[in-house]
């Protein structure tokens, strides 16, 4: 397997630990923010270079230099492959836009040292293939928003409920799959508690209250960074992707389907700012699931382009309404708040993120939904409309909680509520990234594609082409097609790729089958 | 320099002058640096003015060289095996008139709107507005692709809403522009799908692959008599939202309660006839069906004998104009749907013009009664009309009350779908909140502990 020229997977995680470590052991909640963002932005940092050097190694897969987790604990513990080298940067910028776009009248219940040990897990999660590891950080995750809940004083049971549910059904999924061969298609007895457990995690009806009452009771930013990373999808990629047979993922993709619609329609009649925000999220993130669970190259390619737009739209989304929560505290949806004036750049950041996460021309989600509604319709074209549906009805939320929000009235403040320096740059960092995504998409979508077939060959690989109904290969059913990048790699070397994102020249690694440790 | 070379560079032009206007008035509000009105004004002149000198020279070379049809490829915006995003422009007889229009009127409405609005709050937000709606009418037009006609679809849309919610510190301007986005966001939800449906049949979106390669009127469409339909159908609901036909017509006079200039050329002139435009673009399809043609003829004719009827008894001279501008607009879609394609387009052409004209107009039509009635020494003599005559007073009564309710198609909108639809929605939040409260053991959800107030979704409706 390929190496990293440097340890950039284990410093994005290391760093944010002994962040963790040294913020909380600081009184002063000011100094504790300042050395938070030194912390996140570092991470940042370290993220990016990992995405980049693994992009100038043009390989499918690479671990960290000098094995150092090797020498630790026997074996090599994070890698980076096509799917994950976005998203760590994703989630790292998440939470160091968080941090900077903390307010002062914030500062003090928000621990900054909880969030960087979250950061540190949720990287750690999304650098692991090996899916017992994934299983351990994603219950590891779910840690964090307990504790606040309990510090908060409020009730942890449909939370504790949920995750503990969850966690269950992943360690009986696992250990099912474990005690079974890994080169045969693993009966429903092992893949039913995993779909169940990426379902509840990833908040697909009936399993999504746990997240409408996080966002109730936790803070918004804990909320927030424990669900647009969107965890759920990538559980489902490393955990039931690779060993679920196609008529499983479809019809759990139409239950994902039905939550993105149901989603999108419920966020029109809610009456608090913050529940509006997670129904939206729902939405999107059940959208994803729909894609993922589609198993075609565009309808994958789509799912995880609108997994990256998505996060940082709904991301920013979400940092807006926090900055206005800051202001005015809890937002009602039932009047008019008429804020405009007062914050015209969190205004316009709003309708950009807004309109950003349901696919609106010229920003980063446009392409996404149209690959996604593409690739839904070659699957099934009744599921097309039905994303169109959800995306129209998210877009009439949006706008109608802009307008709630921000006009109808003129709020009269004995002080000024203008955004200051920290918000500024967040703001025009994530607006600057929607419109540069929205406007030269190729490369994020040329990677996309590369990620979509790399999950399809493992498929392939672990199954031994067995996973998809052979009528259906016959038909020319393109999810399990013996050799599917093949024909599509020699394709996309007609594709105008950045510099050192051309198709490998010999065929890429393929990555073992992504089983339990023992089986490998 | 050769011909198609020439023609590719001025429709770079064309593209790109609204595009930097749209660029640097975006920018300069990101980066909260106010421009000055005259630095605003000058550059949607020089803007309108490049795009219109380059598109007018278009048409002259393609008039000089013989040429009906030119497509510039612009490039392909995203490509991945089996998935082509390609950027396509088309200048034809169709397209060349109506960027020329939309320039035209554009052109003239900035020009007016620089002194209507000055020193207006709001100054630079209605020219941020303005150029994102120029730039999505010169895209809409020259589409040559359905995904790049979507795109500009869109723009447009966005940017008619919150200019009819422009002024933001009253709630009536903000409910009338959410009640048009509501309907844009269904008319742009069906083109949507009739874009995915058009790939799904001919593996791409451009217009060449369905329509066939003859230039404007001419064509074939390359799709069964069924899927001409389909398609069809899909396409004349994107075109009714947008050009407010029956049963979508409650928005136009709504969308009056923006800023004088933007009603008269968004509403009056461009946006209103954009449904019109799409169904001229897409007219092969509706040759080869002929219950779509029906149904378009259909739409056409009930929508003006609908907007005649009601425009007869408005009080507001902006609404007694909208309701002219939509029995016009049903003409143009009736002629498109009964086959004619030069005869709409002249319509559209002519009607255009003539509305923003007298939406400018608007404003002084009371001082103008005033100087006509000072002359003659009189009111002005009101002759009763040959309907109030044949019709029996307690009949008249009756239809004068259905005609100022608009047909009551709001309310059957509101009542039959609208709150059905929502009902059901408020019954699965209750229920969600009973299931939280049963599993958290009391009360889980503390927003809903807030009043309840007159201002729900279907009131804002």
């Amino acid at each position: 397997m390929s190496e990293l020229h440097f340890p950039w997977l284990e410093l994005s995680v290391f760093v944010p630990l002994l962040g963790a470590l040294w913020v909380g052991r600081l009184r002063d909640a000011d100094l504790g923010r300042k050395w938070c963002m030194v912390f996140s932005g570092f991470t940042l940092l370290c993220t990016v270079a990992t995405w980049q050097d693994f992009a100038l190694l043009d390989t499918a897969t690479a671990e960290d230099h000098w094995h150092l987790m090797t020498q630790l604990l026997g074996r090599e513990l994070f890698v980076v492959d096509q799917l994950s080298a976005p998203l760590l940067p994703l989630v790292a910028m998440l939470y160091f836009l968080t941090a900077l776009a903390t307010l002062r009248t914030k500062i003090r219940r928000f621990s900054f040292a909880w969030m960087l040990f979250s950061e540190a897990v949720t990287l750690a999660t999304f650098s692991c293939k090996d899916p017992w590891s994934v299983v351990a950080f994603l219950a590891l995750g779910t840690l964090q928003p307990f504790l606040e809940l309990r510090a908060r004083g409020k009730s942890t049971r449909v939370y504790v409920i949920h995750m503990a549910l969850f966690i269950l059904l992943m360690v009986v999924g696992g250990v099912c799959v474990d005690t079974e061969d890994g080169n045969r298609v693993h009966s429903l007895k092992a893949i039913i508690p995993l779909l169940g457990a990426v379902l509840i995690r990833s908040g697909i009806a009936p399993f999504h209250c746990w997240m409408t009452d996080l966002f109730e009771h936790a803070t918004f930013g804990t909320a927030l960074l424990f669900v647009t990373p969107t965890a759920g999808a990538y559980a489902a990629v490393r955990l039931v992707l690779p060993i679920a047979p196609d008529w499983v993922l479809r019809s759990m993709g139409l239950i994902s389907l039905v939550t993105a619609v149901y989603a999108a329609a419920i966020s029109l009649v809610q009456r608090d700012a913050r529940r509006f925000f997670c129904y939206s999220f729902l939405s999107h993130s059940a959208l994803v699931l729909v894609g993922l669970e589609m198993v075609t190259p565009i309808g994958l390619t789509g799912a995880l382009c609108v997994w990256l737009s998505a996060g940082m739209a709904l991301g920013g989304f979400g940092l807006t309404i926090r900055a206005l929560e800051a202001r005015r505290g809890s937002l009602s949806l039932i009047e008019f708040q008429g804020m405009y004036e007062h914050t015209p750049n969190l205004a316009m950041l709003f309708m950009l993120t807004g309109l950003a996460s349901v696919g609106f021309p010229g920003t980063f989600g446009f392409v996404g939904t149209e690959l996604l509604v593409d690739g839904a319709v070659e699957a099934y074209p009744y599921v097309g409309i039905a994303v169109v549906a959800a995306a129209a009805l998210s877009g009439i939320a949006v706008v109608r909680v802009f307008f709630l929000l921000f006009t109808g009235t003129r709020y009269t403040s004995t002080v000024s509520l203008l955004i200051g320096t920290r918000e500024r740059i967040a703001v025009r960092t994530i607006a600057g990234l929607i419109l540069i995504g929205g406007l030269l998409p190729q490369y994020l979508v040329a990677s996309r594609y590369l990620a979509a077939e790399e999950i399809l060959r493992q498929r392939t690989m672990v199954a031994g082409g067995t996973l998809s109904d052979p009528h259906e290969r016959e038909a020319g059913e393109p999810a399990l097609d013996p050799l599917p990048g093949e024909a599509a790699v020699a394709k996309a070397t007609a594709v105008p790729l950045p510099p050192g994102k051309a198709p490998a020249k010999e065929p890429p690694t393929v990555e073992p089958p992504a089983l339990p440790a023992g089986d490998q | 320099m050769p011909p198609e070379s020439l023609i590719e560079l001025l429709g770079y032009l064309v593209v790109a002058a609204p595009l930097i206007l749209m660029a640097v008035l975006g920018l300069a509000s990101l980066l909260n640096h106010q421009l000055s009105e005259r630095a605003t004004g000058r550059l949607v002149h020089v803007a309108v003015l490049v795009g219109l000198i380059s598109s007018t020279m278009i048409l002259g070379l393609m008039l000089a060289w013989g040429m009906r049809h030119v497509s510039i490829e612009i490039g392909s915006w995203v490509v991945i095996p089996d998935y082509h995003f390609s950027v396509k422009l088309t200048f034809d007889r169709l397209s060349v008139p109506f960027v020329i229009l939309s320039f035209v009127l554009c052109g003239v409405i900035g020009a007016f709107a620089n002194r209507y609005m000055h020193r207006e709050p709001g100054f630079h937000r209605f020219f941020v507005f303005y150029a994102l709606f120029l730039l999505g009418m010169v895209i809409t037009s020259l589409a040559g692709t359905i995904e790049t006609l979507f795109s500009g679809w869109e723009l447009v849309g966005l940017s008619s809403a919150l200019l009819v919610a422009f002024f933001l510190e009253r709630p009536a301007p903000v409910r009338n522009g959410l009640y048009v986005w509501v309907v844009y966001r269904i008319s742009d939800a069906a083109l949507l799908t009739a874009s995915v449906a058009m790939h799904h049949m001919r593996g791409a979106g451009d217009f060449d692959k369905l329509l066939g390669t003859d230039s404007w009127p001419g064509g074939e469409a390359l799709v069964t008599s069924h899927q001409a339909l389909v398609v069809g159908l899909l396409l004349l609901v994107a075109a009714a939202g947008k050009s407010a036909l029956v049963p979508f017509s409650g928005w136009l006079p709504r969308a009056m309660e923006g800023p004088t200039p933007s009603s008269a050329v968004f509403y009056g002139a461009l946006s209103v006839h954009l449904g019109a435009f799409l169904l001229l673009r897409v007219s092969p399809i509706l040759d080869s069906s002929f219950w779509l043609s029906a149904a378009v003829t259909a739409a056409g004719v009930v929508t003006a004998l609908f907007a005649a009827f009601t425009g007869r008894v408005q009080t507001d001279i902006k609404c007694a104009l909208t309701y002219a501008s939509l029995t016009q607009v049903g003409f143009i879609v009736a002629e498109i749907g009964l086959g004619f394609r030069y005869i709409p387009l002249i319509h559209i052409l002519g009607h255009g013009c003539l509305r923003t004209l007298q939406f400018l107009r608007a404003p002084t039509l009371l001082h103008d009664y005033r100087i006509m009635e000072n002359a003659i020494g009189d009111r002005l003599p009101r002759m009763p009309g040959f309907w109030e005559q044949a019709i029996p007073r307690s009949l008249s009564v009756w239809f004068y009350r259905l005609a100022m309710e608009r047909g009551y198609l709001d309310g059957w909108l509101q009542d039959g779908i609208v709150a059905p639809f929502l009902a059901v929605l408020q019954w699965c939040d209750a229920a969600e909140r009973r299931w939280t409260d049963f599993l958290s053991g009391g009360q889980s959800r503390e927003s809903d502990r807030r009043p309840p107030s007159a201002s729900t979704f279907d009131e804002l409706l």
